[in-house]
């Protein structure tokens, strides 16, 4: 229980106001921790889609998809954990320049097909879509020269394939993951006594 | 327009978003609204003088309005109306929300708002309420268009109603209220179906329930309306049946299979039944943590079925072994139709054994009041009550038959509560007498709502006061774990006289401060017939026992009252005369 990681959701949200607020106060009010988030439209019209990162364990975030179901601005949920995806981040670098250094930068962006997006006298500002990992080694590899301002977007992600051959339960449809049994029930003699016997 | 008249409001003169919001509540059967008027709300007061058929009863406070509406809702299963002017007036109805949101109870409160183009600019009496009730209703909105207003009425309503229920918020700016609106006002949304409960896990319970040699049910606030499914179900397999606070009436106490209440101040035979039981078959209850104590010694030995509509609560707090998700009656009519009652004599005796350690206050204090006003109850009686020691001596000493008949704070533990919630039962049941127990403390949050019953002229409200001139639930905890430093819990130096009060506002006022009075000033409160207050001036040190000391497993169960320094009355009025000296 105490594998604490990132999960990735996908949350669908009728496009009303305060919807961010809503889902945002329930995680705060809860105790869960946002890693990232990204809002955008949908191919449907009213309808948003929230990236979330969650980081906690498996009881944590299932705790607060069952929460998110029932706000009734909530379409659908995606738990990205149950399948394979895809996902990408947007980040804007601005790295600082001298006459010696631009050629070297220049080359590195160039092996990460980043775009160079603003030319400045003493800064470059690259644009670098990836996922998570590009985007920290590009970091890593700038970082050296001079980081002067960086912007990510926040993690976005699909699951792959077409929407057909995904289980039902991944876009938490027909049954909810509460129907599992959570435990195993023990035999009978195998629980542990835990109750002082003081008849 | 429908021919019948009932699915469209005539429109009378010239229909106004106000009107529009009437005709929708009135199209809703919603005949009673509790609120009070102000800025913001007046074209809805103005309005309703053209809508008789909805009746608006003032109280005296926006929260009583709240709490006057969630009574009739926990007494009818009903949703309540409650209504409020912005800014103060919305801001008064947000504890009654919340108490609404804890014990899911379908609640639609209106309030109304400074004008659209105003709103943001800090106007006067202005207040995000929206923002403000977020994490406290089901769902909330403003409105922006007239248009949609009875649409969103109509949602609201069925949003507050449908699967657990709770208290939906619509904040009408004012020039919506003023605006001409042109559509046609909707009919009612049909109440969704509860969803099923799967085969699957209905066969995973039974498998569970077959086995078990040490079976116990526990039913709670969203087992009400499944009373009768739970009583046949608890009677064909024979197993012993708990009822939370919120729960009792869901299986009657008079059957020999009610163990009583568990938790912190649950009963000697639940709590020792939760600990030793190998199966636990929870219905329609969210495992409180008044209920659970420590969650790590919560029934140690038992496999745990958990019957929810909301799946949300299934594992939240319970490790669940069999989660069954839907509605509770038709859970409980499932596991009934599977019975193969074992006959397990061990476990019986077990736990006659410790039915028969129930607590029964013999000396004259609360708990001997307490028992001495529920004994006098009939069946079809609505007990409310208020917060505190006698809230919980009503929930360990009243008998309930049948659901919808106890009415009381239990997930919020809202003081001020008892008073209007009683008005608003007793004016969703007026052939029906509507008791409530209070505390001095507690009771004088609300005290001004006796306006209301004198307003109205309620006849079937019976206050009774157990005055003990403490916050006793707080000096209790004082005692045991603050080594007895009482710290501005003593009201004994500035209570009221309660029977002047009362006479104020023509409520025929009665006391008692003996055994001896008690049973004669009873009979004369129960009889008057008009609503009336009975103040029991109680010694002040009695406690609640059973108690859990919270953080403690059920099973660390104090059960009677220690035995204390005899001398507490002497010290707090020698500390009340020296101060009035200095």
């Amino acid at each position: 229980m105490t594998d604490t990681r990132d999960h990735l959701l996908s949350i669908l949200v009728r496009d009303e106001p305060r919807v961010l607020t809503r889902i945002t106060a329930l995680f705060g009010r809860r105790g869960y921790n946002i890693r990232s988030l990204s809002v955008g439209s949908t191919e449907h019209p009213g309808v948003s889609r929230m990236t979330i990162v969650v980081s906690g364990d498996r009881g944590v975030v299932e705790q607060a998809i069952r929460q998110l179901e029932k706000l009734h601005d909530v379409v659908k949920i995606i738990d990205h954990s149950l399948e394979k995806y895809v996902d990408r981040e947007l980040v804007l670098v601005k790295v600082a320049i001298t006459p010696e250094s631009r050629v070297e930068v220049r080359q590195i962006a160039e092996d990460f097909r980043s775009r160079i997006v603003d030319v400045g006298r003493h800064a470059l500002t690259f644009e670098v879509t990836g996922d998570e990992g590009k985007i920290t080694a590009f970091i890593e590899q700038m970082r050296p020269f001079g980081i002067l301002e960086t912007m990510r977007t926040g993690r976005i992600a699909l699951t792959r394939g077409s929407n057909a051959d995904i289980p039902a339960h991944v876009y938490h449809e027909g049954e909810t993951q509460a129907l599992q049994p959570t435990l195993e029930v023990q035999p009978r003699e195998e629980r542990a006594r835990h109750v002082p016997n003081l008849f | 327009m429908a021919d019948n008249g009932k699915q469209h409001a005539p429109h009378r003169g010239d229909m106004t978003g106000a009107k529009a919001l009437w005709a929708t509540l009135a199209n809703h059967g919603i005949s009673t609204v509790f609120g009070y008027p102000g800025g913001a709300i007046m074209p809805v007061y103005d309005a309703l003088t053209f809508y008789p058929e909805v009746r608006h009863v003032l109280t005296r406070h926006e929260q009583g309005a709240a709490h006057a509406a969630e009574g009739w809702a926990k007494a009818t299963g009903e949703i309540g109306v409650c209504m409020a002017t912005s800014g103060p007036g919305a801001t008064n109805l947000v504890t009654g929300l919340a108490d609404a949101m804890l014990d899911s109870v379908p609640l639609l409160a209106i309030t109304g708002n400074v004008a659209s183009h105003l709103m943001g600019t800090d106007a006067f009496q202005e207040a995000d309420i929206t923002g403000i009730t977020l994490p406290i209703t089901k769902h909330n909105y403003v409105v922006r268009d007239v248009e949609e207003l009875p649409l969103i009425v109509a949602e609201a309503i069925r949003i507050a109603r449908s699967g657990r229920p709770g208290p939906v918020l619509v904040d009408i700016p004012k020039d919506i209220q003023l605006a001409a609106f042109h559509g046609e006002i909707p009919a009612p949304h049909a109440r969704p179906e509860a969803p099923a409960p799967s085969p699957e896990s209905i066969e995973r319970a039974l498998d569970l329930l077959r086995g078990a040699k040490k079976p116990v049910i526990m039913a709670g606030g969203g087992s009400l309306d499944a009373s009768a499914e739970i009583t046949a179900l608890a009677r064909a397999w024979d197993i012993p049946v708990i009822t939370t606070l919120m729960g009792l009436g869901a299986f009657p106490s008079s059957d020999p299979l009610w163990l009583g209440m568990p938790g912190m101040h649950g009963s000697v035979a639940a709590n020792r039944a939760i600990s030793e039981a190998d199966v636990l078959l929870g219905i329609g209850l969210r495992f409180d943590d008044r209920v659970t104590g420590r969650v790590s010694g919560f029934a140690p030995n038992a496999a745990i079925i958990h019957v929810e509509l909301d799946a949300a609560e299934i594992g939240k707090i319970i490790r669940t072994h069999v989660p069954v998700r839907g509605d509770a009656r038709q859970a409980a009519q499932l596991l009934a139709e599977g019975a193969q009652p074992t006959p397990r004599p061990e476990w019986k005796a077990q736990i006659e054994k410790w039915k028969s350690r129930t607590v029964t206050p013999e000396t004259y204090g609360a708990g001997y009041a307490v028992k001495a006003v529920v004994d006098r109850l009939r069946p079809d009686d609505i007990l409310s009550s208020d917060v505190g020691q006698h809230q919980m001596l009503a929930a360990q000493l009243a008998r309930f038959e049948k659901p919808r008949r106890w009415i009381n704070s239990g997930g919020l533990g809202t003081m001020g509560f008892g008073l209007p919630a009683a008005i608003g039962a007793g004016m969703a049941e007026p052939g029906v007498r509507s008791v409530v127990i209070a505390g001095d403390g507690g009771f004088q949050m609300t005290a001004q709502e006796l306006a209301t019953l004198k307003m109205y002229d309620v006849r079937n409200v019976k206050i009774c006061i157990i005055n003990n001139s403490f916050l006793g639930m707080v000096r209790q905890w004082q005692e045991l774990f603050h080594e007895k430093r009482y710290s501005e819990v003593w009201l004994g130096d500035s209570n009221p006289d309660f029977i002047k009060l009362a006479d104020a506002y023509d409520v025929p006022g009665y006391r008692a401060t003996t055994a001896e009075e008690l049973p004669a000033a009873i009979d004369a409160w129960l009889s008057d017939p008009k609503s009336a207050l009975l103040e029991v001036v109680v010694p002040h040190e009695h406690g609640v026992f059973p108690m859990v000391p919270a953080g403690a497993a059920l099973y660390e169960m104090i059960e009677t009252e220690p035995v204390r320094s005899p001398d507490l009355s002497a010290q707090m009025q020698d500390a009340a005369e020296e101060a009035s000296e200095a």
